[in-house]
């Protein structure tokens, strides 16, 4: 039993089924990301914990409270949404304790409430303005703040933070999450930036089409997806999937990929699960993220199994810290990053280093990882 | 909020999702009752041998095929057939020339555009008081050209039974043509600048540009204007009223005044309701196509 | 709409912008003249228009035209001049508008915020309402007034307007609520405010802009209004535009002109006003009601 349960929920409109069987126990203080594409469902469910949507079968409960067509104000949770939804003639003062008037609490005490937040917020100068003579940020603050006063059992954010530009966004991830360390409140938080997602949550929902394709910690997701759309969506740039033939070379498994000349050339496999076995000699997808192919002098000094690739380099990117470089692997545009400093010149032929420990292969039907 | 197929609601949540249907029933009630009801009950007098008050003998289509047959009624027809024309025709060339100049970076614009509005602030019993005077031989604009030497001006239409449905067009134009410029200058200025930067790039004309591209994207504004103006010429009752009386004779009479005078003034309720229902269903056949597109496309 | 602030991108030649201003200018003599004109002679005496040139100024200025309409002049039967009907007017205008209006808001309220199955089949029917030509319910509207006991009195013609301003007023504030973020009426959800406590503290405050829209807009329609009121009111209960009907086309004695242009202008002016101090608005309603439907 978690602090926050979605038992086997879904939710339709008409015949029309949106959300397929969710089912997701938070625990008390946990920050738990639901991360996709949009329509892919994450909004809906958060709006369902909400209660600004009905549940069509299945029960969610708080506390071990069914909340099941509770009215949004009695299940004790709070919302932070992604256009803020400040109360535009109310002023920010008025707008944090625009919750507690309406639960009945005594003025004096919403007073309180207010400093207190306001403080923790650093908002305390902006209390007598409106909304519409803020600063992005400072909404975002305000927001924020309408939703610590209430003290609720559960935070839900939607996308709080597309609305800010590149740098702002960056500064308030990290106030978010110093906020959650600090005071260790249960989280649901909805993104489509599969950065944030990664960064902010103790556990993320990577959600597809109206289902929940993983729910894992951030390294279980990244470093083992459960199937091709996970592995694509989370990372950027994007995992690299390339169609390889699986093969038996010296009692050890190979996956034969072939350069931009043609050769082709087999990449060993080691500490194969077993289930690899029963692709042998069958076509799979390889996956290979692109930090795991770098020069020589920057693989991984831990890493068991690097494996040396020479291959005509296509474009090269450099992006200040790290320099991508593309080539052509399989048939397949293949992007590789690199130290700044690497020495590749586009049209050359360049000596890759990839890195198997990290490969992951998936199952061409069913494009689900092979373990 | 569709939650109408999801389980176990608390009380108030129930309340608060009858709430709004409480709430808008009264408006519906009364549309139900003072609209829709009324439309039923006038067309069902149409049927009737109403005659100063209603009354429930059943003569079917008696009252259409008389109604048909009345000079009047076929005068108020083919005047209300050149009238709408006209007015549609004029009001919209007019509108759309002053849209599009008022358009060119004018300077006083500002001064401009309200005095084309103003006349739309005005009752049309203003307007046709203000215009049956001006129109009138004998003292207006006829009168102040001859004194001004031009002794053999002359403007009689509004006398004229031939001509006085055009001095009712004159004055209806002359009310709602500022409407349509506003309508038209409103999408003008929502029309995308870079579109019209990339036209100039590509070499075309100013008269290619407002043909080719302009105009097509005014396509709601005419068809908005198309829409209202044909409603209020139908409708029109109080100009003629105010400008002309429906005559000389009833040479300016239009359906609107012919309901009135035959239900009100000469007793014969069940030819006025037949007169009303022939409007409601022009009208509507030009509303409810309009109106189901506007709503299917704003759902 | 309509801040001269469009940077249209095209250029146009000196005899052209020439013949512009030209066309322009025209025209706005076409919309002043008429009733510039009225202006004028409502302050000459009756000799100077009927045997003088409407576009001379007064030979000798006089308001004895204006106090005759406003109090003395001959209406119907009653020498009472157009004051008795200019105040029906107000008080028929002013109760109608103010209950349009607050139903219109929440009409508009639910019907943006709130939408059930078959809230937008309601707003159909309340909008095709806008678009009927009223002669389609004279008749039995006469029955009903008749039967409330309120045919030919003020109190009626208020009835009427109320009930066919209804359509305007929801059209004006459903298209103004639909712009409205619904995001914050959720968060007002969730802090816990009910229906009208939503609309009471959230949706109001920030109605300014409609809520002048739909006075304006009813106001002058209701003001403007002469169908109804020569259908529904009698004698004395008469609005404006019937009297000054009535004082115009009355056929006993001498044509008072100028008596007639000072009571045009009488009948005109609250309208004007409402347009001049807040003109724009009152075009904007308009397209909001027209333009979008």
């Amino acid at each position: 039993m978690g602090f926050l349960d979605i038992d086997n929920v879904t939710k339709s409109y008409g015949a029309v089924e949106v959300l397929h069987k969710v089912d997701i126990d938070v625990e008390e203080g946990e920050f738990l990301v639901l991360v996709g594409p949009s329509g892919c469902g994450k909004s809906t469910l958060l709006n369902m914990i909400a209660g600004l949507e009905g549940i069509t079968s299945g029960e969610i409960r708080i506390k071990d409270r069914v909340m099941n067509g509770v009215h949004p104000s009695k299940r004790n949770i709070a919302m932070v949404f992604q256009s803020y939804a400040l109360y535009p003639n109310m002023t920010v003062g008025q707008n944090i304790t625009f919750g507690l008037e309406m639960h009945g609490t005594p003025k004096a005490e919403r007073e309180t409430a207010m400093k207190t937040v306001a403080q923790l917020l650093q908002i305390e100068h902006l209390l007598d303005r409106k909304p519409g003579q803020l600063s992005g940020g400072q909404r975002q603050r305000v927001a924020m703040g309408r939703a610590l006063v209430r003290n609720p059992d559960v935070f839900l954010f939607d996308e709080p933070l597309s609305n800010l530009d590149a740098k702002l966004r960056v500064d308030m991830r990290i106030e978010i999450k110093k906020l959650h360390q600090r005071l260790g409140t249960t989280i649901v938080y909805v993104t489509h930036d599969q950065i944030e997602a990664m960064t902010l949550s103790t556990r993320i929902a990577v959600m597809y089409d109206g289902y929940v394709q993983q729910l894992g910690t951030p390294k279980e997701i990244y470093d083992s997806p459960a199937n091709l759309f996970v592995a694509t969506f989370m990372g950027s740039p994007a995992m690299n999937v390339l169609p390889v033939r699986l093969i038996e070379r010296d009692g050890e498994l190979h996956a034969l990929v072939s350069a931009a000349d043609g050769q082709e050339r087999a990449l060993r496999i080691t500490h194969a699960p077993p289930a690899y076995a029963a692709y042998k000699d069958a076509d799979v997808l390889l996956g290979i993220r692109p930090e795991a192919i770098t020069d020589p002098e920057g693989a991984d000094r831990n890493a068991r199994n690097i494996q040396p690739f020479r291959n005509r380099v296509t474009v090269i990117e450099p992006a200040g810290a790290d320099t991508f470089v593309t080539m052509t692997m399989s048939g397949k545009d293949c992007i590789a990053r690199m130290r700044a400093d690497a020495d590749v010149k586009p049209g050359h032929d360049f000596d890759f280093a990839i890195n198997m420990d990290k490969a992951v292969l998936f199952d061409p039907k069913t494009e689900s990882r092979i373990a | 909020m569709a939650a109408s197929t999801d389980t176990g609601v608390d009380l108030r949540t129930r309340l608060q999702t009858w709430l709004p249907k409480l709430v808008l029933s009264p408006s519906l009630a009364i549309m139900l009752v003072f609209v829709y009801g009324f439309i039923a009950f006038t067309i069902y007098l149409s049927f009737t041998d109403s005659r100063m008050l209603p009354s429930f003998g059943w003569v079917g289509w008696d009252n259409y095929d008389r109604l048909f047959r009345i000079r009047e009624w076929n005068t108020a027809i083919s005047n209300l057939a050149v009238f709408a024309t006209l007015y549609i025709g004029i009001s919209t060339l007019i509108g759309l020339s002053l849209a599009i100049f008022l358009d060119q970076k004018i300077r006083g614009e500002g001064v401009l555009r309200p005095i084309f509005l103003y006349p739309m602030a005005l009752s049309f019993i203003v307007t046709g008081t203000a215009w049956k005077w001006f129109l009138d031989p004998a003292i207006g604009l006829e009168n102040t050209m001859q004194l001004w030497g031009w002794e053999s001006f002359s403007f009689t239409w509004i006398k004229d039974r031939e001509m006085a449905i055009y001095t009712v067009v004159i004055a209806a134009v002359w009310q709602s043509s500022g409407f349509v410029m506003a309508m038209f200058l409103a999408g003008l200025r929502g029309i995308d600048n870079e579109i019209l930067k990339a036209a100039q790039i590509d070499g075309a004309s100013n008269w290619n540009l407002y043909r080719r591209i302009i105009l097509p994207q005014l396509r709601p504004a005419f068809l908005s204007a198309f829409v209202i103006l044909s409603h209020l010429a139908i409708k029109s009752y109080d100009l003629v009223i105010a400008l002309t009386g429906g005559g000389p004779g009833n040479a300016t009479a239009l359906p609107a005044t012919f309901m009135y005078s035959y239900t009100f003034t000469r007793n014969q309720m069940g030819i006025g309701a037949a007169s009303a229902v022939i409007m409601l269903m022009t009208i509507a056949a030009i509303m409810v196509p309009y109106l189901y597109a506007e709503l299917k496309e704003k759902k | 709409m309509a801040v001269a602030s469009a940077d249209t991108a095209i250029r146009t030649s000196r005899i052209t912008r020439a013949f512009i201003y030209l066309f322009l200018l025209l025209f706005a003599l076409f919309y002043l003249l008429p009733f510039g004109i009225m202006l004028v002679n409502s302050l000459k005496p009756l000799s100077e228009i009927t045997g003088g040139n409407m576009i001379a100024l007064p030979q000798d200025w006089t308001i004895a035209p204006w106090l005759s309409a406003w109090s003395t002049a001959q209406i119907g039967v009653e020498p009472t001049g157009l004051r008795p009907y200019f105040i029906n007017s107000l008080v028929m205008a002013i109760p109608a508008v103010v209950l349009s209006t607050v139903v219109g808001a929440l009409n508009g309220y639910v019907l943006t915020k709130w939408q059930f199955r078959g809230s937008t089949i309601i707003f159909g029917l309340l909008l095709f309402s806008c678009f009927i030509p009223f002669q389609i319910v004279l008749i039995p509207m006469a029955r009903i007034l008749g039967l409330l006991d309120i045919a030919g009195t003020t109190p009626g013609l208020i009835l009427v307007h109320f009930v066919y301003g209804i359509g305007f007023t929801t059209l004006y504030f459903r298209n103004y609520y639909a712009a409205f973020p619904t995001e914050l009426v959720r968060a007002a959800q969730i802090d816990g405010a009910g229906f009208f406590q939503i609309f009471w503290r959230i949706m109001l405050p920030s109605s300014g802009p409609i809520i002048a829209v739909s006075f304006i807009w009813q106001f002058t329609n209701i003001w403007n209004d002469f169908l109804f009121g020569a259908s529904f009111a009698s004698g004395g209960s008469a609005p404006m535009t019937v009297a000054l009907n009535n004082l115009v086309n009355s056929s006993t004695g001498v044509r008072e002109y100028n008596v007639h242009f000072a009571g045009a202008i009488m009948a005109a002016a609250p309208t004007l006003l409402v347009y001049i101090v807040a003109g724009r608005y009152f075009v904007r309603g308009l397209m909001a009601g027209s333009v979008k439907g």
